[in-house]
């Protein structure tokens, strides 16, 4: 990047939320299905038709701003935003103009850090605003007619508008990866922009280094993909850098990136711009929401991943590379919380299980599908503290649980993994041990600890790995104190 | 079967049925006789489906036969506005854009009426989406007033009352935003009332200004108003702005009305330059007679009255040209054939099948919205304005139980008569106010003029207060009998 200028980036960005029916009608939405099959005379604006409220969206809004510290609005009334466009049924989308459900609040984001086992800087994103509205349907162009599918028409979408608070397409990057972890987290949407659950539009400035005044913003749209996104910033930054360095100025406008070609084009300037004709809907009365209802919303708010991470950092003593896979997924990190539970001697065995074996065996499955529970986890975990298996095989414990269910115990015993000890035996290697190595035996008994590890090398080499170490330590310790 | 029968009132109707004087399909059937016979003239309906209709009267007959009437109402012809969603049928609201559009589902009131048994005949003619109070902007035809054909039978729905009055059915359905119930019911010499907004659903109902329209019925008599009211007002999820409360049984309440003396309030303002001498004289006839019967009569002041027109034009305006932005060319309207962009399917379309005053309404909607006119000039202030007209009336019900007033300065004009807009707007001066304000308010024959065309008197009531505004009615109903004249036909 130019160190001459600072870049400032915006964003607007929709959220499909996930809602058993549409914003105004009572029809369910899924992706993927056949085209209009999921459409009512509401959802077409035939003659005569009324919108009438999903008050789950509206609830589902609230906690995404309870999520982001926004401020939440007690009243607020609904707008009608009016432009001719053939997938809008009504030729007008109801939105909230000036009254919107959330207003300020921030995303808290995490950068890159200087190498996966490193966590990167955090920083707040200051949000400006979070309304609710109804999305349009999709056009499709063919050669010579375009169609329209109405299934998406009228499903609940919101817009998070940020302040113009980025300065970095990795910025951005981040923002939008914290937004669709947030959002996932407490199940307001599946953010997947390939399904276009997630979109985006990105307004960029630049000023030089030190100005206090904000540059002539681009509006960007059509930027498809996280990637989309931060390459279409990056290319919309340096043709900026570029017309300012040819002495010319910055027409504000909107331009559409073009993915595959790596470059924007004009669609139109300020002065082409729309003028919505935006007035409250006569066809609603405004939301009103109790001090009861947001506070309802408020407390269904979990533990957020970042709040998490620190903690695990904190209590559990865990690494970055086991706290940024389990945080960021609640099923995981409530899957660790459940273990820990019932077992909370061990917190980072009982992580490392979760962030390494458990994902692997459930490959693309979500965890609900694992015949792993947590009672398993933890009785493995237990069992291997305890010195009754091995690690090594306690691998192949979990592998035949997590398919068949079966207790870890039973599965241990029914293959003969358990530990067997022959405790006379030990001790009396244990003894020829500390007869051949005197020099480390002396060392521990003056205090040295360190020094056990020693003997313990030799005691695994004699027992050839087959008695856990938990056992020999404690065999071993007997011994030397004995 | 005669036709006198359906200039008779709702209740000798349904008598008739009960006691098996004759059947639905014969009362179906005079009221097809009777339009066909009369339509040459009046032209009321745009379009109508005898075996539709007598497939639902027979069935209706089947019910009683087998003692599983729906209600007292069951078998009983009424007449839709061209504006109520009749599953498969035509639903144009008089407009070329929606010329061959059928709509796939009944609005709410239709289900209602369906609900109880009643017969639902014809689709009546009006002013295209409501706009006007002539029937001179039906893109299809002028509908006549069957008290003189060469008159109009005020707006917009003209059709119903027109097809009231000429006895071609006995009740019918009717929208108002304005002034389209009441006016049209003075002008054709029937009651017509409009509940208070929110009273009636108005799912399915083809949106003209959300924030006005209301739907309403047209009879021969206010106690048959008050039946078919029953039947309609309520509750309706499928709408949000109706109003959750319960509906008081009308025909009980004025039951128990019966000889009360009310105090009715007189506006002074509605009754300077403007106004006919023959309409005043025989309203104030009407007043004469409340007083006579010991009523308190109250002159009143209601200053905001000439702001109405002004304020009503912009906010009805604003939001007709959102409602009707939908017409456009691309899903289930009219396209225009040489149309070859998506831009010229919006604007060739709605240029070509729109008429006329839909086109100015649209544009001064636009207008009115559009950025920089909306706070400083219109929209805003028009909103400020309905907020005084509202006080302006709730001042004056701290002192009156009801309003009476003209409903209409003048009686029918001339077909083609007023030829600029604004002489047209300034005819629903006195009911647009009312529109403004939410409120209930009827229309009911009081009178003629020398050259026999009929006068209404509008009585004003408190919000949901549509009992008592009834009441008034037909005390002055049951002393007169110039619901029971029947026009030259």
């Amino acid at each position: 990047m130019d160190k001459k200028y600072e870049v400032v980036i915006g964003l607007e960005v929709h959220v499909q939320l996930k809602t058993r029916t549409k914003l105004f009608s009572r029809v369910p939405y899924f992706f993927g299905e056949p085209p209009n099959t999921l459409i009512d005379e509401v959802v077409l604006g035939l003659p005569g038709t009324l919108p009438v409220l999903n008050q789950a969206a509206v609830l589902k809004t609230v906690a995404v701003g309870c999520m982001f510290g926004c401020t939440i609005a007690r009243k607020c009334k609904w707008d009608r935003k009016n432009y001719f466009y053939p997938d809008a049924p009504k030729n007008y989308q109801i939105s909230q103009l000036d009254q919107p459900l959330c207003s300020g609040g921030f995303v808290e984001i995490e950068l890159e850090g200087a190498a996966r086992n490193l966590q990167g800087i955090h920083r707040k994103v200051a949000l400006n605003r979070i309304h609710l509205e109804e999305d349009v349907g999709k056009l499709t162009h063919f050669a010579d007619e375009s169609r329209i599918d109405f299934n998406r028409a009228g499903t609940p979408l919101i817009e998070i508008v940020s302040e113009p608070d980025m300065h970095s397409p990795e910025e951005v990057f981040a923002y939008l990866k914290s937004l669709e972890m947030h959002l996932r987290y407490i199940d307001a949407s599946d953010c997947d922009m390939e399904k276009g659950q997630m979109r985006c539009d990105a307004n960029v400035s630049i000023r030089p280094i030190g100005a206090t005044k904000l540059g002539t913003k681009v509006e960007l749209k059509n930027l498809n993909s996280i990637s989309g996104v931060c390459n279409g910033i990056r290319h919309e930054i340096q043709r900026q850098i570029c017309v300012v360095e040819s002495g010319e100025t910055i027409v504000q406008e909107t331009r559409r990136w073009d993915a595959e070609k790596n470059t924007s084009t004009s669609m139109r300037s300020k002065e082409n711009a729309h003028d919505y004709r935006y007035f409250t809907d006569p066809d609603l009365f405004p939301i009103t929401l109790s001090e009861a209802q947001i506070e309802e919303q408020r407390r269904s708010i979990p533990e957020l991943p970042f709040a998490k991470q620190e903690r695990y950092f904190n209590e559990l003593h865990l690494p970055y590379t086991v706290t940024s896979v389990l945080c960021p997924e609640k099923s995981l990190s409530d899957f660790l919380e459940a273990t820990l539970a019932i077992y909370p001697k061990n917190p980072s065995a009982s992580a490392n299980w979760i962030a390494n074996d458990l994902l692997r065996e459930c490959g693309h499955q979500p965890l609900s599908a694992s015949q792993v529970t947590p009672q398993h986890l933890a009785d493995l975990v237990r069992l291997v503290d305890e010195g009754v298996l091995s690690k090594q095989n306690a691998k192949e414990v979990f592998v035949e649980v997590s398919r068949t269910g079966i207790p870890p115990q039973q599965v241990m015993r029914e293959k003969g993994l358990e530990v067997k000890i022959d405790h006379d035996a030990l001790q009396a290697l244990c003894q020829e041990i500390i007869a051949a190595f005197p020099k480390p035996v002396a060392e521990y008994r003056a205090g040295k600890e360190k020094a056990l590890n020693v003997l313990k090398g030799q005691l695994m080499k004699k027992t050839q790995g087959k008695v856990p170490i938990g056992a020999l330590e404690q065999a071993l310790i007997a011994c030397l104190k004995g | 079967m005669k036709e006198e029968i359906l200039f008779q009132p709702l209740k000798d109707l349904i008598d008739g049925l009960s006691e098996k004087r004759f059947s639905s399909v014969e009362l179906t059937q005079t009221c097809i006789d009777r339009t066909q016979a009369c339509e040459p003239k009046i032209k009321a309906f745009l379009s109508f489906d005898r075996e539709k209709t007598l497939a639902e009267a027979r069935a209706s007959d089947e019910r009683r036969s087998k003692g599983q009437t729906l209600s007292e109402l069951d078998g009983i012809p009424i007449g839709l506005k061209d504006i109520f969603s009749e599953k498969g049928q035509p639903l144009t609201c008089a407009s070329r854009m929606l010329e061959h559009y059928v709509s796939p589902y009944d609005a709410t009131v239709v289900s209602r009426l369906k609900a109880s048994g009643m017969v639902c005949w014809g689709r009546l003619n009006m002013d295209e989406f409501a706009m006007g109070s002539t029937s001179e902007n039906s893109a299809f035809h002028v509908t006549c007033n069957p008290w003189d054909v060469t008159r109009i039978p005020g707006g917009s729905s003209s059709g119903s009352a027109a097809a009231v009055a000429a006895g071609e059915v006995p009740l019918a359905l009717g929208t108002d935003t304005g002034g389209s119930i009441r006016q049209p019911a003075a002008l054709c010499g029937v009651v017509g009332i409009k509940p208070t907004y929110g009273r009636v659903s108005r799912y399915g109902i083809v949106a003209f200004a959300s924030s006005l329209d209301q739907a309403g019925v047209f009879t021969r008599t206010v106690s048959g108003a008050a039946q078919i009211l029953q039947i309609l007002c309520g509750p309706d999820l499928k709408d949000a702005t109706s109003a959750r409360r319960p509906v008081p049984d009308f025909c009980a309440e004025m039951q128990k009305n019966v000889g009360r003396r009310w105090k009715l309030g007189v506006p002074e303002e509605y009754f300077r330059e403007g106004l006919d001498s023959e309409v005043k004289q025989s309203i104030e006839a009407a007043i004469d007679f409340y007083k006579r019967q010991g009523y308190l009569i109250q002159p009143i002041q209601l200053q905001t009255l000439e702001y109405g027109i002004p304020a009503y034009y912009v906010i009805a305006s604003a939001e007709a040209s959102s409602n009707l932005a939908r017409y456009d060319g691309i899903r289930y309207t009219y396209r225009s054939p040489s149309a070859k962009t998506v831009e010229e399917v919006f604007a060739r379309s709605r240029s070509e099948r729109l008429g006329p005053e839909v086109k100015r309404r649209i544009l001064l909607g636009l207008y009115v919205l559009s950025s920089g006119k909306y706070d400083s000039y219109f929209y805003d202030k028009a909103q400020k304005v309905r907020r005084l007209i509202y006080d302006d009336f709730q001042k004056a019900f701290q002192s009156v139980d009801a309003i009476v007033t003209p409903t209409s300065p003048t009686v029918a004009t001339k077909i083609g008569e007023k030829s600029t807009p604004l002489s047209v707007y300034l005819s629903d001066i006195y009911t647009v106010s009312v529109s403004l304000a939410g409120l209930p308010a009827l229309s009911i024959p009081c009178g003629f003029t020398a050259s026999k065309l009929p006068i209404g008197l509008q009585l004003i009531g408190k919000p949901f207060e549509e009992s008592t505004i009834l009441s008034i009615a037909e005390a002055f109903e049951s002393q007169h009998d110039y619901w029971q004249q029947k026009p030259p036909l």
